[in-house]
């Protein structure tokens, strides 16, 4: 089974990657950009079969370890 | 006062800080490896800067997580003193034993250069010998050091006295000219509750030395060796 942790700053957190990936973009000419937020993605293979068991372990490496909760939130994806 | 100083893969500012701890103290501080299990009897613990794990994760993640810190946290539960300098800082607040958290600096460059620092409360160990008000010359080496915390946490940190220097001007004002990483609050260093733990981004150990080009990073350690011995 694969866990995929997506990870974003909370909103109101600054992301001055993310602006300069805005600028970067409407300098290439691309029009229409609102606001631009980088965040990461973790991909986990799990040899858990159950899908609720592995969104619970997944949750807990996340509380753990994977997010920081002052500035990140996390969503997880199991399958 | 002895201190241990404790070094992650990829630490780099272990040296600066011991030969500051000596020059102050007179003895030469304890290399505690971060996959130790024990730490040795220290008056202090110290954190140094550097790129522990090469920043993986986020800046001081997996290092808030090496063996080794187990023991800090219980030994600063008992009240042993934890000095975190930049990556130490960084790594004190991702174990939870500061409030807060260190971004990307708002400019999203590396910042390298002397910056001045106002020293906010001196009624502590690691401050007491500068006094408060007092406007320091310091340098800051670092790529995320953008303290961030949410209101109610910054307005508790302001009310029970526990930010410990503030980026300012030469002349001690706050401007947003000088808080060179776009810090909330221009806030360089906090305490946790009982003020025995402290995380800074700028390294007072490099200026402890005329020959390093300035002196006002002196008072940090001098404080320490008189308030511990």
């Amino acid at each position: 089974m694969k866990a995929r942790v997506h990870i974003s700053l909370k909103s109101g957190v600054l992301d001055p990657q993310g602006k300069a990936i805005g600028n970067a973009l409407a300098s290439l000419g691309f029009t229409g950009i609102g606001e631009v937020r980088q965040g990461k993605l973790i991909e986990i293979e799990l040899e858990e079969g159950d899908a609720g068991k592995a969104r619970e372990k997944v949750e807990a490496m996340c509380k753990e370890l994977l997010a920081n909760p002052v500035i990140e939130n996390y969503d997880i994806e199991i399958g | 006062m002895r201190a241990a100083v404790i070094i992650f893969p990829g630490s780099n500012r272990e040296r600066d800080v011991c030969a500051a701890l000596k020059r102050a103290s007179g003895k030469q501080p304890a290399i505690v490896w971060h996959r130790d299990a024990e730490l040795p009897a220290a008056d202090l613990i110290v954190l140094p800067g550097g790129f522990a794990y090469g920043d993986y994760l986020r800046c001081g993640a997996m290092a808030a997580h090496s063996p080794i810190m187990r023991e800090v946290k219980a030994r600063a539960a008992k009240g042993v003193p934890v000095l975190g300098i930049c990556n130490g800082f960084q790594v004190l607040t991702e174990a939870g034993m500061l409030p807060g958290a260190l971004l990307r600096n708002k400019t999203l460059s590396f910042i390298c250069r002397d910056v001045h620092l106002r020293v906010e409360n001196s009624q502590t160990i690691f401050t007491c010998g500068y006094e408060a008000g007092q406007s320091i010359r310091v340098p800051v080496a670092h790529g995320e050091g953008n303290y961030t915390a949410d209101e109610a946490t910054l307005d508790r940190l302001d009310s029970e006295g526990r930010v410990a220097f503030r980026y300012c001007s030469p002349a001690g004002e706050l401007t947003d000219a000088d808080n060179v990483n776009g810090s909330a609050r221009c806030i360089a260093g906090v305490f946790n509750e009982s003020r025995t733990v402290l995380g800074l981004m700028p390294h007072p150990e490099n200026v402890t030395d005329p020959l390093l080009g300035g002196t006002d990073g002196q008072g940090l350690f001098d404080g320490l060796v008189s308030a511990l011995q």
